[in-house]
């Protein structure tokens, strides 16, 4: 049965590190601050107690005061699995940093969320449009699209 | 002179002989009209056929609609294609796209020259038949060459120039086997090849007609080498920018070369037009109609092979084989001069399952099972 | 003297006779190798996502049939137990056991058209296509008798199923069940020593274990690279806890080994769908569930082990009847990232190859 990590003990020991992220647990998901997902990511995929080696999917949900970005990361050897997310509070603009250094898997599913919700990944090789044409004006996603 | 048991027609055949005042160009003419009548109307026997049995072996029924049995099927897909606008890409040469069916078809036909459908029934009893055979059928290759370039198009590019590297290869295995036949009838003309046999040569050269029969498949583009316009892959090959009539003189030049391939087949392995009861011509029908059918059979069955593999098929398999075969039929012939005797039939069997059973070891992949 | 030469690009698709769906390939060819390759999709996207937010929770239903249109059972069956964990409605035993009985038979069904449209790909001019068909066909009437679709069921709800099984299903199934190991071993014998599917298949398009992992696949394609995660083992939905089957893995990661693992999926979905057919209780095929649903807020991510990988669906809901964002984890696009890897260095005719052994449908790549 993969385990759902408990998002309290996932924060505390991210925050023993990398206070700066500011992490906190926001119901079963662990909360980080935007700047921090690239260190925090790379923590938690390379550390040997979590290992977390297998990126499940990445989404943004449109909250009208910010876009909330879910990744879910699996640990295939010792099948437990932990919730992260980041907010973005500039609608006109928003950037992260891309994890497609650390999963590979994240490439076309970065490139779909650029397409459809508009936040730009630093660091993405090839930041074009996926799924609609390269002319397209407008996220359609965005609940305020349409 | 070894005559068929039977009703004996040669007086018919003989009174049409060349030599007599006037007699050449009646004898052109009449076998020139049977030729290409028996060309036209068994290709469209063969697309009937081919058809149908390989909708049988895929579970499915087939043509059954028009006209009994689906019978008038290849005439209706006749009168459509002559029906289609002929359609010529802008930037495509034009002299060249619109020689290259001709240049792909006439070879085929001209191929029957010299096949007898008869005792001494033929147009022409060339005393180089088989070669004349093997000469005038690689123009075809240079037909579809020119189709593939003068179209301007890159899928058909590729697929010409795959071909070309096919068939390039495939010539040498084939010539070779037929060789072995030759020393066994002691004769290139077809004619007497076939009045040579009195038991079949297949059962004499097993491995001769293996290799034929391989190298054959491969010339004409059927499966499992038909890659030159593999559907799946390169849409339809060399003659994708072609439609209506052109087309349909690449598609009667693909069965053609069909018919051509199982012709040579019947004659020089199967013993042509000799059988009991029947009459010769219908024997040759049946037996050109069975060696279409196992053709038919193989292209049911077996995936594509790639490019790369069907050329070392060429030349580490089918090269060496062949070569071997030229030994041991120069050795035999050597042996008995005056005939060979029926029990080496069984060695010859037995040679040609061991040494493809050797030589396909070299070629075994080797395969892990997987782990449940 | 070094012979002058410079690559072209070859368009592949997106309109094509063997890509499965409407898919383009920009690649860069050297001759016959593949030098570079550069996937272009979103020719079959309809908004799915979007949509959904406008429509209650059961009217979501007909458009997750739409996504993998080859397995809509399992599509609806990720779906559904996503809006149940959000709501948390608990599902009666008799439903539970026809789900999985419907599961089970979808991953029959699209593992036959895999393996036979990978056959075509390799060029056995649809002869094991058509016979795969033909048992399709025998799934496929089951599947009309229940919903009366041929291909898009919509027959899963929130809570169960609306109406009971009729009654010739069972037996037809138990029927079925009977015969169908036969075919997958006619099959099977038929194809696996081929020669030439070997000398195609064998060491073409090796996806490596660590490669496939960082990419995030899943599925046949992850089992085939060696790595025994089958989330139907791994993480238990429904009562698949309740069943005994084994994980088939390959060893290296090739077409072949792809191809292995699907022949003995099949096998190994006869094996749940033995017992399940015996143990069906009877009772209540729904729980009682308002007509229009209003879950409570929050989140909830449910996956299921789909024909063609981990399907899984993130639903957000502000109790509305709506859901406030619907995100679909689509297997076949993440599963595709991997094509350029795979491909580079072989041929026009592996790509293809390679290209039908990961087995992707455009509806769910694109949505």
């Amino acid at each position: 049965m993969t385990v759902l990590l408990s998002a309290n003990e996932v924060a505390k020991e991210i925050t023993k590190r990398f206070p700066q992220a500011q992490a906190q647990a926001s119901n079963d998901a662990v909360l980080l601050k935007g700047e921090a997902l690239f260190e925090v990511a790379a923590f938690l995929k390379n550390s040997p107690e979590f290992g977390f080696n297998y990126l499940n999917y990445i989404t943004a949900v449109d909250y009208f005061d910010y876009f909330e970005l879910v990744y879910q990361l699996t640990s295939l050897s010792h099948n437990h699995t932990v919730v992260l997310k980041t907010r973005c509070y500039d609608r006109n603009n928003p950037v992260v940093s891309s994890v497609v250094r650390l999963w590979r898997g994240a490439d076309l599913q970065e490139r779909e969320v650029y397409d459809l919700m508009g936040i730009r990944f630093n660091g993405h090789p090839n930041m074009k449009r996926i799924v609609l044409w390269d002319g397209f004006q407008g996220h359609p996603l965005r609940k305020d699209y349409l | 002179m070894i005559t068929s048991p039977g009703p004996d027609l040669s007086q018919y055949w003989s009174t049409l002989a060349p030599d007599w005042p006037g007699g050449f160009w009646w004898h052109w003419l009449v076998f020139s009209v049977i030729i290409i009548a028996f060309v036209l109307l068994l290709v469209m026997g063969f697309v009937y056929i081919e058809r149908r049995s390989m909708a049988r072996m895929q579970v499915r029924l087939g043509p059954n609609r028009t006209g009994p049995f689906g019978l008038l099927q290849p005439v209706a897909d006749a009168v459509k294609l002559l029906l289609k606008e002929d359609i010529v890409p802008n930037t495509a040469d034009k002299l060249v796209h619109f020689l290259a069916p001709i240049v792909a078809l006439t070879p085929v036909i001209m191929v029957f020259a010299v096949v007898p459908f008869g005792d001494g029934a033929l147009l022409s009893d060339l005393n180089v038949g088989i070669l004349y055979v093997v000469a005038v059928a690689s123009v075809a290759s240079v037909g579809i060459f020119m189709a593939g370039w003068g179209s301007n198009n890159k899928y058909s590019l590729l697929g010409a120039m795959r071909d070309v590297a096919a068939v390039v290869s495939y010539e040498i295995p084939l010539v070779l086997s037929i060789i072995g036949v030759v020393l066994m009838a002691g004769s290139l003309s077809l004619n007497q090849i076939v009045q040579a046999q009195g038991i079949p040569f297949i059962l004499f050269q097993p491995l001769g007609f293996l290799i034929f029969f391989i190298a054959g498949c491969a010339e004409i583009n059927r499966s499992p080498f038909d890659l030159m316009e593999a559907d799946s892959e390169l849409t339809a090959g060399f003659h994708t920018e072609y439609s209506g009539m052109k087309f349909a003189l690449f598609y009667l030049a693909e069965y053609g070369e069909a018919l051509a391939l199982s012709s040579i087949i019947a004659t020089i392995f199967l013993g042509g037009w000799r059988g009991p009861l029947l009459p010769p011509w219908l024997w040759f029908v049946l037996k050109v109609i069975i060696v279409f059918f196992v053709m038919v059979w193989t292209r049911t069955t077996f995936p594509r092979a790639r490019i790369d593999q069907l050329m070392a098929l060429a030349w580490k398999f089918l090269l060496p084989l062949a070569l071997i075969n030229i030994l041991i039929t120069a050795v035999e012939v050597l042996a008995w001069p005056e005939g060979l005797p029926w029990g080496l039939i069984f060695v010859n069997i037995a040679i040609m399952a061991v040494l493809v059973v050797l030589w396909s070891r070299k070629f075994k992949l080797g395969w892990g099972r997987v782990e449940v | 003297m070094v012979l002058k030469t410079e690559p072209f690009v070859l368009n592949i698709g997106p309109v094509h006779p063997s890509t499965h769906g409407v898919f383009r390939m920009r690649a860069t060819l050297d001759g016959e190798v593949i030098v570079d390759l550069e996937p272009v999709f979103g020719y079959l996207h309809r908004g799915i996502e979007k949509l959904a937010e406008e429509r209650t929770y059961t009217g979501v239903i007909p458009l997750t049939d739409r996504l993998d249109y080859l397995a809509s059972m399992s599509n609806n069956l990720a779906y559904v137990l996503a809006v149940e964990k959000l709501a948390d409605i608990a599902v009666p035993e008799r439903a539970q056991y026809i789900r999985v009985i419907l599961a089970e038979l979808q991953r029959l069904a699209s593992h036959l058209i895999a393996v036979g449209s990978f056959l075509n790909d390799c060029g056995a001019f649809f002869t094991p296509f058509l016979y795969m068909f033909r048992e399709r066909e025998k799934i496929i009437d089951l599947f009309e008798m229940l919903s009366g679709q041929r291909l898009l069921y919509n027959y899963m709800r929130v809570g169960g199923f609306n109406q009971d099984l009729p009654d010739e299903f069972l037996p037809a199934l138990r029927i079925l069940v009977k015969s169908m190991p036969g075919y997958v071993d006619e099959y099977d014998r038929l194809l696996a020593e081929n020669e030439i599917l070997l000398a195609r298949a064998k060491g073409v398009g090796i996806l490596p274990r660590d490669l496939a992992i960082s990419i995030g696949a899943s599925g046949p394609v992850l089992r085939a690279s060696g790595v025994k995660w089958d989330i139907r083992k791994a993480d238990p939905y429904s009562i698949y806890d309740r069943f005994e089957f084994d994980i088939p893995t390959g060893t290296v990661g090739d077409c072949y080994d792809r191809y292995r693992v699907r022949i003995e999926e099949m096998r190994q979905s006869l094996r749940i769908l033995k017992p399940a057919l015996e143990q069906i209780p009877g009772g209540p095929v729904k729980s009682p569930v308002p007509h229009y649903l209003h879950p409570p807020a929050g989140e909830a991510y449910a996956r299921i082990e789909a024909p063609k990988g981990e399907l899984g669906f993130y639903l957000v809901s502000d109790t509305s009847i709506a859901p406030y964002r619907c995100h679909i984890r689509a297997p076949s696009l993440i599963n595709l990232t991997a094509l350029r890897d795979m491909a580079i260095g072989w041929k026009i005719q592996d790509l293809i190859i390679i290209f039908g052994s990961i087995d992707i449908t455009m509806g769910e790549v694109d949505r």
